[in-house]
């Protein structure tokens, strides 16, 4: 039986967090690019997330989580080690494609830096250059440099404010690195869609191929509901089953983000009616 | 029993059932058809002409004794009717609701060839019903083999075929990747048609044969059906995945804000309860006006939780007339009488959108009909210069769906051009011990064709596996009904099984 526990939890910063939860048989199955669904309770949403690492000896799978809105803060409240979560369902998604690419540069921007990793050490592994890029605001919210400077050959941090690394955006990373090498034959990029977007943007005059994960509103995950569905080209595809990964010049990203609006409104109501009853609740405690 | 019944002798009115009035129950979840009362179904039962030939029965897809099971109630036996009618159907509280009766069991009864057909479905449910209240479950006793069987999807099609194997004495473990079982059921069929707490009662059931249910399973990325008849040790599969994958039109406008398709809005209101929303955390975000398009079961579904959820306007947009609508008759009447604003011979063209990207109408042309097409139905051709739009805020596809992809993706199985699993006639596909059934196969159906399909494929299986089938082998040489207890013959106990290598 499936209990789905919380083994290990990790802190990144105030909003980012790590957790780990056992599920040998899903730890044997993921592979790079896939991700899982979760309900923290009964009364829960299902919310996706990208696979952030997984180790098959140990017989758990890792997500790395950021606090933006009622379940992910909740999450963070709750899933502590020990506790249980409801639900988690997946390996999902069609494993990202590490073909034969002899030198790639990866690219995390944010909470995308966790899902890249394992893509990063994948393509180490099938002997692959690897040049890794993360970006984050600043140097209070970087995590996993240094799991990175152990499977990348070269490692670009950026920061927004300079305060580590090169100062700007990931794309003034990938900026760097075809600069430095022309011969660069795969991009792959996980991060917020105005991110990936910038990334597929830098590469496309180059002509060098660039791989993104997209992150529609999802509901199963099983490609029976369509509210993940993408344009592609002049195609529309399901994220969940078609995906997560397309080619980043032909999706259509201005339509991805007017989409991941839809919510907004009820997504801030959410979060408020939940602060107001942890407020009422840890005020009768006291 | 009394003299010989005769179609002037019966009572001449179908019994009535209780209905909720369309005013209150447009503003609740509840059930809009309440159930007969002790009374309705005695005098309902009594319209039964236990005719010889008995067409009724082999209008049922899965077979159930009909006039079997009216005599017990007219007998006062309910417990002996719930007896009679699980020998074939472990869910008779969902297809007494459910089924489309009048184009199966209640459309040959011979009593219609002269006034209304004796209401099947609504004696089935009644006895559905007083089995759940009276926590009646017949448990038979089960001879153990030594077959593994693993049932992939636990909609109706996986239940019904978990339900014989486990009775044929096979240990049966049911993947759900949902995080409830029940497939849709439980997702799709909403509660005013059938109550997500009925669909429980009857699972609860299911795992007193000895069935695991393991949800929170996805087949095929956690594990392959490969892996299932390898590694995994299981003897035999069934996949009655349902066919998901929801159509769009490819029309302008589809990917606006509000435009989705049924199964997510049907997901998100039944099964994730976003109705219940903020205590449920799955938001739901209901237009006030609204249009479906399609005019199948579902798309009455989508439309009729949209009043519930608040919807001031809920239109139907077909492009054929009401003659060739796939829905019930029941269902569209039901949907009239809540005040759904049916646009038959029309046909979408474009959505059009805000500049929050949120769509604010739709534009649509109407429709004639022409030649009769490939399916026998008279083809609607656009009405030149018919054009015209009206507001809405929410779009919702229900024009059917297509195959899942996955198991596809990820399995040898061979599927069929459109992307269907390919099987014989017997449900086998083309991995030896594996069958399918249900919409995986066929495209989207029914409720009980998919209990149907369960049941064949587990025929099937039983004949792979070796093991005899009770059904096929004694139905028919047993002499007495009475001689049988949950569908197993009483000379079954103790009979050894033997695996064909």
């Amino acid at each position: 039986m499936l209990n789905f526990e919380i083994v290990t939890r990790t802190d990144f910063s105030d909003v980012t967090y790590l957790l780990e939860i056992r599920h040998p048989l899903m730890a044997k199955a993921a592979r790079p690019g896939q991700f899982v669904i979760v309900m923290e309770h009964e009364h829960g949403e299902r919310i996706p997330l990208t696979i952030a690492d997984f180790d098959r000896d140990k017989g758990t799978v890792t997500l790395v989580i950021q606090a933006v809105g009622k379940t992910t803060r909740e999450m963070q409240q709750n899933c502590q080690v020990g506790t249980h979560l409801h639900a988690m369902v997946g390996p999902m998604g069609v494993p990202s494609h590490i073909g034969q690419a002899r030198k790639v540069v990866c690219v995390g921007g944010g909470l995308g830096v966790a899902p890249i990793f394992p893509q990063a050490r994948a393509y180490k592994e099938s002997g692959a250059y690897v040049i890794g890029v993360l970006g984050f605001r600043n140097k209070s919210l970087m995590f996993w440099d240094d799991k990175f400077r152990a499977c990348c050959d070269e490692l670009i941090v950026c920061t927004d404010d300079g305060s580590a690394g090169i100062q700007g955006l990931v794309t003034e990373g990938i900026r760097q690195a075809i600069a430095r090498h022309p011969d660069i034959d795969e991009v792959v990029a996980i991060g917020p869609p105005i991110m990936m977007k910038g990334c597929a943007e830098a590469t496309r005059a180059h002509g060098i191929k660039t791989m993104v994960s997209l992150n529609p509103v999802m509901v199963d995950g099983t490609g029976m509901c369509g509210g993940c569905r993408v344009k592609i080209g002049e195609q529309i595809k399901f994220a969940c089953v078609d995906g997560p990964d397309f080619d980043g010049h032909q999706v259509d990203f201005d339509d991805l983000m007017a989409r991941l609006g839809r919510y907004k409104p009820t997504e801030k109501a959410a979060l408020e009616s939940w602060k107001e009853s942890c407020r009422i609740r840890g005020g009768a405690g006291h | 029993m009394a003299k010989k019944k005769t179609i002037r002798t019966i009572p001449q009115a179908r019994t009535a059932m209780p209905e909720q009035s369309p005013q209150a129950r447009v503003k609740n979840f509840e059930e809009v058809a309440c159930g007969y009362r002790l009374e309705d179904a005695l005098l309902e039962a009594q319209r039964c002409l236990d005719c010889a030939d008995q067409p009724c029965v082999r209008g049922c897809p899965v077979g159930i004794d009909i006039p079997g099971f009216i005599k017990k109630i007219e007998g006062k036996n309910f417990h002996g009717a719930y007896d009679v009618i699980t020998d074939t159907n472990l869910l008779p509280s969902v297809c007494g609701r459910v089924c489309p009766q009048e184009n199966q069991c209640e459309g040959v009864c011979t009593v219609g060839e002269t006034l209304e057909p004796v209401a099947i479905g609504r004696l089935e449910r009644f006895v559905g019903d007083m089995a759940i209240a009276e926590g009646w479950a017949n448990v038979p006793y089960i001879e153990r083999n030594r077959f593994k069987v693993g049932i992939v999807g636990s909609g109706p099609a996986g239940m019904a075929c978990a339900a014989d194997m486990a009775k044929a004495g096979c240990e049966v473990t049911v993947y759900e990747a949902f995080h409830e079982p029940g497939g849709v059921l439980k997702y799709g069929i909403p509660d005013f048609r059938l109550p997500n707490r009925v669909v429980d009662v009857e699972i609860e059931k299911l795992t007193r044969l000895g069935i695991r249910f393991e949800c929170n399973t996805l087949v095929g990325r956690l594990f392959t059906v490969e892996q299932m008849l390898g590694e995994m040790g299981f003897h035999a599969v069934f996949i009655g995945t349902g066919a998901g994958y929801p159509s769009f039109m490819g029309i302008p406008g589809e990917s606006l804000g509000g435009v989705l398709s049924a199964n997510e809005w049907l997901t998100r209101c039944n099964l994730m309860r976003g109705r219940d929303f903020p205590n449920f955390d799955t938001p739901l975000q209901p237009g006030k006006r609204v249009a479906v398009i399609g005019a199948g079961n579902t798309a009455m579904d989508a439309m009729r939780v949209s009043l519930r959820v608040g919807a001031e306007k809920v239109y139907c947009i077909y492009r054929r007339s009401a003659a060739e609508a796939p829905a019930r008759a029941e269902e569209i009447h039901h949907a009239q009488q809540e005040g759904v604003d049916f646009q038959w011979l029309t046909s979408p063209v474009e959505l059009l959108g805000d500049a929050d990207h949120n769509v604010r109408a739709m534009r649509c042309e109407r429709m004639a009909l022409g030649e009769p097409d490939a399916s026998g139905r008279r083809r609607p051709v656009a009405v030149p210069g018919s054009t015209f739009e009206f507001e809405c805020d929410m779009v919702v596809f229900a024009i059917g769906t297509n195959a899942n992809p996955i198991l596809g993706q990820t399995s040898g199985l061979k599927l069929d051009k459109r992307g269907y699993i390919a099987t014989d006639a017997n449900l086998a596909t083309s991995i030896a011990g594996v069958y399918a059934g249900g919409d995986i196969v066929t495209g989207a159906a029914t409720v009980i064709e998919a209990m149907g399909a369960g049941r064949k494929a587990a025929r099937g299986m039983k004949a792979h596996l070796g093991l005899r089938d009770t059904d096929s082998v004694y139905l028919h040489d047993s002499a007495d009904a009475a001689d049988r207890l949950f569908g197993i013959d009483r000379r079954e106990r103790g009979f050894a099984r033997v695996h064909l290598a």
